[in-house]
């Protein structure tokens, strides 16, 4: 074959394929645990090494507090966590049934703090609101995330995938760029991940600190010298659910442990 | 495209597909002519000193995060782009400082920042609204680096 047909029976393939070149297989989809040194694996496989936990152990006291009186606990409309609370999580972004609302996980303990106990939204980023994301995860452990696709989210899969390909900042890079073409290379000597959501919130060593996806997503953003959206912004969420529907029945491992 | 050229070219928006399909079609079969700069205006001579201080500063240069090059004294060099070894033998000082300035002329998938283009990013952060990465005189500086670097 000449080069010039190879080239055009390859780009002829590229013209007809219904999926990215660049997307990822199942069979292929590696978690950051997964691509991460045996020492953090360990950390995070050890409950009592993971520094993660003191926070689930700090959301499942909020979890049980009354906020204030004549005004219900997390625990008194959905009573024990680790029954009522099992896969949630992993379900999350999703819309709220009766405004359709799409909520990301913090957005909806945000949502019942205001709407349901009354009292004031614990901030993003906030130690409370990490605590509480920590242990509602938690009782998500080891469950699939959900397809965002199949609860119908669609239209913000859409936009988050867009958003996922938008090179952004001064560097002028997108996401796809490195998590979905150069997975697995070194930037600088640190591997570059595929970027699959199963572990948030969780500790990175680079903060040491316990933090959310958005966290991270800013940090990306800042690191191509971009504008971050500002924190619970709705382009956020789309991406995150563009994330979670590329990692669609990968195991969560939240709270997690990473460099 | 060439293997010099590098980087992955995955995801390629079908509109450019098309564009690039009906090029290949057209075009006989042999390579594209490099891009070259001609030199910036600069206030002072190059200086490939300060050129091979950009290039491996991980904050200013940020080249060393995806290249790697005959620098045994770094650690921690990237992999998602060729080595700058040889740079100076592979392009003529035009072909490096076009490359530079935007490495898109050269690829439109490309990873490398435009060095040289203050203009047509998405959400530039505040920070470096309206600069771009390297001045004209850094510019001609690791353009004068790079050439040194023969093998």
């Amino acid at each position: 074959m000449t080069r010039r047909a190879a080239l055009a029976l390859a780009l002829g393939c590229l013209l007809l394929g219904p999926a990215p070149a660049d997307e990822i297989h199942a069979s292929q989809r590696l978690s950051g645990y997964d691509m991460m040194g045996a020492e953090a694996q360990a950390m995070q496989r050890d409950d009592f090494a993971n520094p993660a936990m003191l926070a689930v152990k700090e959301g499942e006291g909020l979890w049980n507090a009354v906020p204030g009186q004549g005004r219900p606990s997390c625990q008194s409309c959905h009573g024990n966590a680790a029954a009522s609370m099992k896969g949630v999580a992993a379900r999350y972004p999703a819309r709220e049934a009766s405004t359709g609302r799409v909520l990301d996980l913090p957005g909806q303990i945000q949502t019942c703090q205001s709407e349901r106990q009354g009292i004031a939204p614990a901030a993003r980023e906030s130690a409370a609101l990490l605590a509480l994301e920590a242990f509602l995860a938690m009782q998500s452990r080891g469950a699939p995330l959900a397809s965002p696709r199949a609860r119908g989210l669609d239209d913000a899969v859409s936009r988050g995938e867009a958003l996922y390909r938008q090179r952004f900042g001064q560097l002028d890079l997108s996401c796809a760029q490195c998590h979905s073409q150069n997975w697995g290379r070194s930037l600088g000597g640190t591997r570059i991940p595929q970027a699959h959501p199963t572990g948030y919130p969780l500790f990175r060593m680079e903060w040491q600190a316990i933090g959310s996806l958005q966290r991270r997503f800013r940090n990306c953003m800042t690191g191509i010298r971009a504008e971050p959206f500002p924190p619970g912004a709705a382009e956020w969420i789309d991406l995150e659910i563009y994330l979670k529907e590329r990692a669609a029945g990968m195991a969560m491992d939240a709270p997690a442990v990473r460099p | 495209m060439t293997g010099r050229t590098g980087h992955a070219g995955n995801g390629r928006p079908r509109g450019l597909a098309i564009a690039a399909f009906l090029a290949v079609l057209a075009m006989p079969a042999r390579a594209q002519p490099v891009p070259e700069a001609a030199p910036l205006p600069v206030s002072r001579p190059a200086d490939p000193e300060n050129g091979r201080r950009i290039v491996m500063d991980r904050r200013k240069g940020l080249c060393l995060l995806c290249h790697s090059g005959p620098f045994p004294e770094m650690r921690f060099q990237g992999d998602l782009a060729p080595s700058l070894a040889g740079a100076g033998s592979r392009w003529t000082p035009a072909q490096l400082r076009a490359r530079l300035i935007d490495s898109r002329l050269f690829n439109g998938e490309t990873i490398m920042p435009p060095y040289f283009r203050a203009e047509g990013q998405t959400r530039m952060a505040r920070a470096f609204a309206g600069r771009t990465i390297l001045t004209a005189e850094e510019i001609e500086d690791v353009t004068a680096f790079l050439a040194t670097l023969r093998e």
